[in-house]
């Protein structure tokens, strides 16, 4: 294997607090394969939103390298990280964040319609999206009307409505019980098969060991970096 | 994001909060129902202005008798003869802008026709009067100078007269009595209408000035050779000024009026008569204007309150519209969209209302008021623009946030 979808050099985020600088991340240096499926694991303020967000291009690094799809990013500017957030990566969030008065449906348009598709078209794959992770049944409802299963289905239909080669997820199942959260997984290794790089944050091992990799974050490093020989399957009947 | 998607996005979330959208809005409905009444007041003084100067002549002046300042108190305008049918001959003979004056004197009295009656003003006129007012006959004829002259018992008479006394029958060739004296119609004149404040100019019955001093109006202000006004018209309309100055010269000379002395005579050119007229209106229009800009300024500075009400309370969904791949950009357009959909509702409304109360006002007061598309279209300007302007600096806010922080707010 050596088709990194992800590689970063020295990659490091320090904030300024007042007079005082708190390095969040120390120089990260990782490359993660395309059609990988990581989990990031580590202790409360070990880094790994803060990678997450400099992975998924929210954020740029304070120093170091990071070049995503062969595509150097570190220096872009924030609508061209927009526009690359918008062709190449889905987010998914541990409290979903779905437009409250938007349906299933026109929150799962939502990156195309900053992608510029056709009306049409927008419709076609958003129900298709919807379809994948079955809810076309329920794409004329709105947020309130779902579980929170459901609005995490909703939101992990959004996050690949855009043919994503990359889904980033920080915490996707912190708030959902463990069989929904298993559920939530099986999608996760699902769409890992079509192709998708899967990278999540979580804190617990159950999460974790439906990865192929884990990495551990501890004061703003990596610390370890391990394989999971045989992955977990996620299969919600099983439970 | 289209600017379909960013409206009806836009809408979403107004309709969301409708109470708040309603009492937003209400500062620019007040704004711009001003706005349109203020319009509708100024285009129907602007038209009657042009109605007036169209039915009484854009270069016509009249000169009146002047202020006497006898026994300390200033009476009124026209009280102290002064003006005399030798000044309209000179001033006609003198100025050679001038191409016709012509002397009047004025009262009213009863005309009587078989058993009706009518009560009218009677104006002896000056040949070259109706000239003078571009006024022409309906049927019969005017004055001939003999009857001028020998101050024959003839009489010309505007529409009202006609139709009151005659309804319908042909008025030429029939004896009328004017206070007890019997006069021969020899035409009538086309109708000229009312003037903006009402008056109606068609009533009204034209004699020789000779005869309406000699037999009609005696008394008052028409002894000897005095008259109640000279109607003078230029030969254009760029003379009026420079005619109303050599008028001025040639009446204060005839008068032998020291150069320290004020005039004894008064002239004014319709414009001005029609000026003092708008006045009122434009002190309503003025008032209007002024509750039309504080109302758009205190509507605006409310929508911009609510919009950044608005970006802070969707500071999450800003984040995530910016983390799917918003450009700043777009939610800038989004805010601004709103916020200009949020004013353009209440310009909306307000022209509804302002429309509705213009056509009111004008019912009720009898103005002469318009709403002109053009009013319209300036006040959907108005609130655009004040959507726009004030939605910007939220917008603005909104397009700054940092996705991250904006993500993670409560
Ligand atoms: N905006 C910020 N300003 C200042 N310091 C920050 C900011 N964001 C994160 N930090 C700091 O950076 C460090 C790493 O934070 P990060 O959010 O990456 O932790 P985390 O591993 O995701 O923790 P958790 O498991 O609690 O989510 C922390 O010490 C945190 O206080
Ligand atoms: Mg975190």
């Amino acid at each position: 294997m050596s088709d990194p979808i992800i590689v970063t050099r020295s990659l490091a985020r320090d904030y300024r607090v007042g007079t005082q600088v708190v390095h969040a991340l120390l120089g990260l240096d990782v490359a993660i394969e395309r059609g990988d499926f990581v989990a990031i694991m580590g202790p409360s303020g070990s880094g790994k939103s803060t990678s997450m967000h400099l992975l998924g291009c929210l954020d740029t690094p304070s120093s170091g390298t990071y070049l995503l799809d062969g595509e150097d990013v570190s220096g872009l500017d924030r609508d061209a990280l927009s526009s690359l957030r918008n062709r190449k990566i889905g987010f998914v969030f541990q409290s979903f964040n779905l437009l409250p008065r938007a349906t299933a449906q026109r929150n799962v348009e939502l990156p195309l319609i900053y992608g510029r598709v056709p009306r049409a078209e927008r419709r076609r794959r958003a129900a298709e999206a919807l379809a994948a992770v079955g809810l076309a049944d329920r794409a004329h409802h709105l947020p309130t009307q779902l579980s929170g299963g459901q609005m995490q289905r909703v939101a992990i239909a959004r996050a690949l409505v855009n043919d994503p080669v990359l889904i980033l997820a920080d915490e996707p199942t912190g708030a959902l019980d463990t069989r929904t959260g298993t559920e939530i997984m099986e999608l996760f290794q699902r769409l890992n098969r079509s192709g998708i790089t899967v990278i999540l944050v979580t804190h617990e091992a159950e999460v974790a060991r439906f990865a192929r990799r884990v990495l551990h974050f501890r004061d703003g490093a990596l610390v370890t970096d391990q394989l999971n020989v045989a992955p977990a399957r996620a299969e919600a009947g099983a439970e | 994001m289209t600017l379909l998607d960013s409206l009806l996005s836009a809408l979403d979330s107004l309709r969301a909060n409708m109470l708040r959208t309603a009492l937003t809005t209400l500062g620019i409905v007040i704004g711009v129902a001003a706005v349109i009444a203020m319009v509708a007041i100024g285009v129907g003084a602007e038209r009657r202005m042009q109605d007036l100067i169209r039915g009484l002549g854009a270069n016509v002046m009249v000169v009146i008798n002047g202020t006497s300042i006898g026994g300390g108190a200033r009476r009124g305008a026209g009280t102290r003869p002064a003006l005399t049918m030798n000044d309209a001959v000179a001033l006609e003979r003198q100025v050679p802008s001038i191409q016709v004056a012509a002397g009047a004197v004025g009262g009213t009295g009863q005309v009587i026709y078989g058993n009706t009656n009518w009560f009218t003003r009677i104006e002896g006129v000056s040949n070259g009067y109706l000239e003078s007012r571009d006024w022409s006959l309906a049927s019969g004829r005017g004055f001939s100078g003999a009857e001028e002259r020998s101050a024959g018992k003839v009489a010309v008479i505007g529409q009202t007269v006609a139709e009151k006394l005659f309804e319908g029958g042909d008025p030429v060739g029939r004896t009328v009595r004017i206070m007890r004296v019997p006069f021969t119609v020899i035409g009538t004149l086309h109708a000229k209408g009312q003037t903006p404040w009402g008056r109606d100019l068609d009533d009204v019955i034209f004699l020789p000035l000779t005869t309406a001093k000699k037999r009609v109006l005696g008394g008052r202000a028409v002894r000897g050779d005095y008259l109640d006004s000279i109607t003078v018209k230029a030969r254009s309309a760029e003379l009026v000024e420079q005619t109303e100055e050599e008028v001025t010269e040639v009446l204060r000379q005839r008068h032998r009026i020291r150069p320290d002395n004020p005039d004894d005579f008064i002239v004014r050119n319709i414009a001005q008569i029609v000026e003092a007229r708008a006045e009122s209106q434009r002190t309503m229009a003025f008032l209007l204007a002024s509750v039309a800009g504080v109302s758009l300024l205190v509507g605006g500075i409310g929508i911009m309150n609510i919009m950044l009400v608005s970006v802070t309370e969707r500071t999450r969904e800003i984040g995530l519209r910016m983390a799917v791949g918003a450009a700043r950009r777009d939610i800038m357009v989004q805010f601004v969209i709103e916020a200009v959909a949020l004013s353009l509702i209440g310009g909306l409304i307000g022209i509804a209302l302002g429309a509705g109360g213009t056509l009111l006002a004008a019912e009720v007061a009898g103005w002469q008021m318009v709403v002109a598309p053009s009013a319209i279209a300036l006040a959907v300007g108005f609130s655009g623009a004040v959507g726009v302007f004030f939605g910007w600096y939220p917008a603005l806010k909104a397009s700054r946030l940092d996705p991250i922080e904006a993500l993670r707010h409560e």
